[in-house]
C-alpha cells in the first residue's frame, strides 16, 4: 500500500482528521460526505446543442468503471445506478467541441450525478463541462479512453457564490491514448475537485492543466492523482491560482505514484500560485513516490508568491495605471493556461470573471 | 520646449544595516533636444538617479527637488511621471509572462495619449519601429521580455522610446549587453527619437563606446553620489584615456 493511495482511502464517514480530508471544511459540503445531504437525481447536464453524427449521450444504468474508495462517490454510486453516458464511436473525430452544461438549478437540493465520458479507440474529441448558477453537485465522472484515442476535457466551475461542488474525475488513459484536461474554478463556496489518472497502456499520456482563483471566503481544493501503472505513459501537470481578500483558500496536492512496473516514466508537475492581498491562504503540496529508477523524468516544483512589485513598476513607468497593471500581470499570470482552451468565447469570458474576481477584490 | 530641473537630490536605500544615502546632492538640468552623458564608474549612483527620477518605490527621497517644466515630479506616482513626459530606458528590463509585447505597447499608448490609438495607424507605427530596430515580426507575439537577448531587451526599450514620445528619456547603461552591431542600430533608434520628436536624453553609461554614435552636447561624471566634473564632448575622450581613477580617489 502506497502511502499516496492512503489520500483518497478514507471509506468512513471522515472527521476531518484524515489525510484526504484535512483541509476540507466539512460544515460547508452540504452533507455530501455524511449522508445528511437531500440528494436528488436531476440529470441537469445537458448538451447545448445538437450532437455531431458518432455521438450520443444517453441514460444507461451502468456498473462503475473504476473502484474509489472517496467517500462521496460512494455515495453518490449507492444512490443511483444511472449513468449519463457520452459515447464518441470508434474513428471518429469530432473537430467541434461537445458543449455539456447545467441547465436545471435546484437550490435546496444537492444532486448526485453520475457521467461517464468512453472514447471509444481511435477517436478524438474536445468536451466541456460547464457549471454555472447557484446549486449543489456531487459530480462522479469517469472517462475512458480507449486505444490512440484522444480526448481534451475542459471543465468550468463558473458557480455562484453559494454553490457547494464535490467532484471526482477519473480518467482511465489505454495504450498510445491521450487525456488532456482544463479544470477553470472561479466561482462557488466551495469546490473539491479530484483529478485522477489511471494509465492503463504504454504510450499513454497526459495533461492535466488548471487555473483558480479564490476571493473572500471562497474555499477551493483540487487534489490530483496521476498513477503510472505501466511502462512509458507520460505526465504533465500544471495548475495556477491567484487569491484574493480575507480566508481565500486554495489547497492544490499534485500526488503522483511511479510503479515498480512504470519504467520509462516521464512527469512533472508544477503549481504556483499568486497572493494577492493578506488574509488569504494557499496550500500546495506536491508528492512524488517512485518504485523504479528506470525513468525518464520525475520532478515537481511549487510556488507561492505575492505580487511582484518589479512588475508593476516597469508597467506603472510606460504610464499605465496601478489598477490596469494589476490587471494585465494576473491576466497574463493565468493566459499561459486560459489560452490553451482554444475556444476563444469561453477564454474571453473567463477573462472577463477573472477581471471581475479582480475588481471585487480591489473593492 | 521642456526642462527637467534637478536640484541639490539626496536618495537612501535601506539595508539590513540600515539606512544608506547613495545620492548626495546632484544637480542637472536637462532641456529639450539637449543630450547629456553621466559617465562614472560601478557603484558611483548613477542607476540610483535613473530610478530615483522614474520612482522606484526601493529609493526614499531625503532632500531636494526634482521639476519637470515646474511641476514637481517627486509628489507624482510612477505613472504619472510617465504620463507628464518622463521614460526610463532599463538597464535591466523586467519579464512580464502572459504579456505580449503588443498588448504591452497598446495599453502603453493608449495611457499616455490618453485614448486608444487607431488600431489601422497603430499597427504601421508598430511595423516601422520593428523595422528600423531590425527586430524580426514575430517579436509582438511574444511575451513581455520574456526569454529576451540582452540584445532584444535593449531594442525593445529603444522601440518604446521611438513609439511612446516622451519628453525626456534617461537610458540607463543602454549599451551594456550589447555587441557592435546591436549597439549601432539600438543608437540609430535614439538619434532617430531625438530627431523626431526633440527629446532630452540623459545617458547613463560606463564605457565612451555608445558616445561614438550618440553625440553628447554635455558629459557629468559622476562618482560618490554626485556630479564632480561637468564639460563637453572633449571630457569623454579625456576619461577613455586615463579611467576614474582621479574622481574615486584611488
Amino acid at each position: 500500500m502506497s502511502a499516496l493511495q492512503s489520500n483518497l482511502l478514507e471509506l468512513h464517514t471522515p472527521n476531518g482528521r484524515e489525510e484526504a480530508w484535512r483541509f476540507t471544511p466539512l460544515k460547508r459540503l452540504a452533507g455530501m460526505h455524511d449522508g445528511s445531504a437531500k440528494a436528488v437525481e436531476l440529470d441537469s447536464l445537458q448538451p447545448v446543442a445538437e450532437l455531431p453524427q458518432g455521438v450520443t449521450f444517453t441514460s444507461v444504468e451502468a456498473e462503475a468503471l473504476s473502484h474509489t474508495d472517496d467517500i462521496i462517490i460512494n455515495r453518490i454510486r449507492a444512490f443511483t445506478g444511472n449513468v449519463r453516458q457520452l459515447k464518441i464511436a470508434k474513428d471518429r473525430e469530432i473537430d467541434q467541441p461537445i458543449i455539456l452544461s447545467r441547465t436545471i438549478i435546484q437550490q435546496a437540493t444537492v444532486e448526485f450525478a453520475r457521467v461517464q465520458i468512453i472514447l471509444e479507440p481511435h477517436s478524438r474529441a474536445t468536451v466541456v463541462l460547464q457549471n454555472e448558477g447557484d446549486f449543489n453537485l456531487g459530480e462522479d465522472l469517469e472517462i475512458h479512453v480507449g486505444v490512440g484515442a484522444k480526448l481534451t476535457l475542459i471543465s468550468l466551475q463558473e458557480w455562484g457564490p453559494t454553490s457547494v461542488h464535490a467532484g471526482h474525475h477519473h480518467a482511465i488513459v489505454e495504450r498510445d491514448a491521450t487525456f488532456n484536461s482544463l479544470v477553470v474554478t472561479v466561482g462557488g463556496s466551495v469546490v473539491r475537485l479530484l483529478p485522477t489518472v489511471e494509465f492503463a497502456g504504454p504510450g499513454a499520456s497526459t495533461e492535466l492543466l488548471g487555473v483558480y482563483f479564490a476571493t473572500a471566503g471562497q474555499y477551493f481544493e483540487h487534489r490530483m492523482f496521476v498513477d503510472h501503472l505501466v511502462p512509458h505513459a507520460k505526465s504533465r501537470v500544471n495548475y495556477k491560482g491567484a487569491l484574493a481578500g480575507q480566508d481565500a483558500h486554495t489547497v492544490w496536492i499534485g500526488d503522483v505514484f511511479i510503479r515498480a512496473a512504470a519504467e520509462g516514466t516521464d512527469t512533472y508537475e508544477l503549481n504556483r500560485n499568486l497572493l494577492l492581498s493578506d488574509g488569504a491562504r494557499a496550500d500546495s503540496v506536491p508528492n512524488l513516490e517512485i518504485e523504479t529508477g528506470e525513468i525518464v523524468g520525475a520532478g515537481h516544483a511549487s510556488t507561492t508568491g505575492r505580487f511582484d512589485d518589479e512588475q508593476l513598476f516597469y508597467l506603472m513607468s510606460r504610464g499605465i495605471n496601478e489598477s490596469d497593471a494589476r490587471r494585465l500581470v494576473v491576466r497574463g499570470f493565468f493566459n499561459e493556461i486560459v489560452s490553451q482552451i482554444g475556444i476563444e468565447e469561453i477564454q474571453d469570458r473567463l477573462m472577463a470573471r477573472i477581471d471581475d474576481e479582480l475588481s471585487k477584490a480591489a473593492n | 520646449m521642456s526642462t527637467l530641473e534637478i536640484r541639490g537630490l539626496k536618495v537612501s536605500v535601506t539595508t539590513e544595516g540600515g539606512d544608506v544615502e547613495i545620492l548626495k546632492g546632484v544637480d542637472l538640468t536637462i532641456k529639450s533636444g539637449e543630450t547629456h552623458a553621466i559617465m562614472g564608474p560601478n557603484g558611483s549612483g548613477k542607476s540610483t538617479l535613473a530610478y530615483s527620477i522614474a520612482g522606484h518605490p526601493k529609493y526614499t527621497i531625503t532632500g531636494g527637488t526634482v521639476t519637470l517644466d515646474g511641476a514637481d515630479v517627486l509628489e507624482m506616482t510612477v505613472d504619472e511621471r510617465a504620463r507628464a513626459g518622463l521614460f526610463l530606458a532599463m538597464q535591466y528590463p523586467v519579464e512580464v509572462p502572459g504579456v505580449s509585447v503588443s498588448n504591452f505597447l497598446r495599453t502603453a499608448a493608449t495611457a499616455l495619449r490618453g485614448e486608444a490609438p487607431k488600431l489601422r495607424e497603430w499597427v504601421g507605427e508598430v511595423k516601422s519601429a520593428m523595422e528600423a530596430l531590425k527586430m524580426d515580426a514575430s517579436f509582438a507575439s511574444r511575451n513581455v521580455n520574456e526569454g529576451f537577448s540582452g540584445g532584444e531587451k535593449k531594442r525593445h526599450e529603444i522601440m518604446q522610446l521611438e513609439l511612446l514620445r516622451p519628453k525626456i528619456a534617461i537610458l540607463d547603461e543602454t549599451d551594456s549587453g550589447l555587441d557592435v552591431d546591436a549597439l549601432r542600430v539600438v543608437s540609430e533608434g535614439v538619434n532617430r527619437a531625438k530627431e523626431a520628436n526633440g527629446i532630452g536624453v540623459l545617458l547613463i553609461t560606463h564605457y565612451t563606446r555608445i558616445l561614438r554614435y550618440i553625440q553628447p552636447d554635455f558629459v557629468h561624471v559622476f562618482a560618490n553620489g554626485k556630479i564632480v566634473e561637468e564639460g563637453g564632448p572633449e571630457l569623454a575622450e579625456k576619461l577613455e584615456a586615463n579611467g576614474y581613477a582621479e574622481y574615486v580617489g584611488a
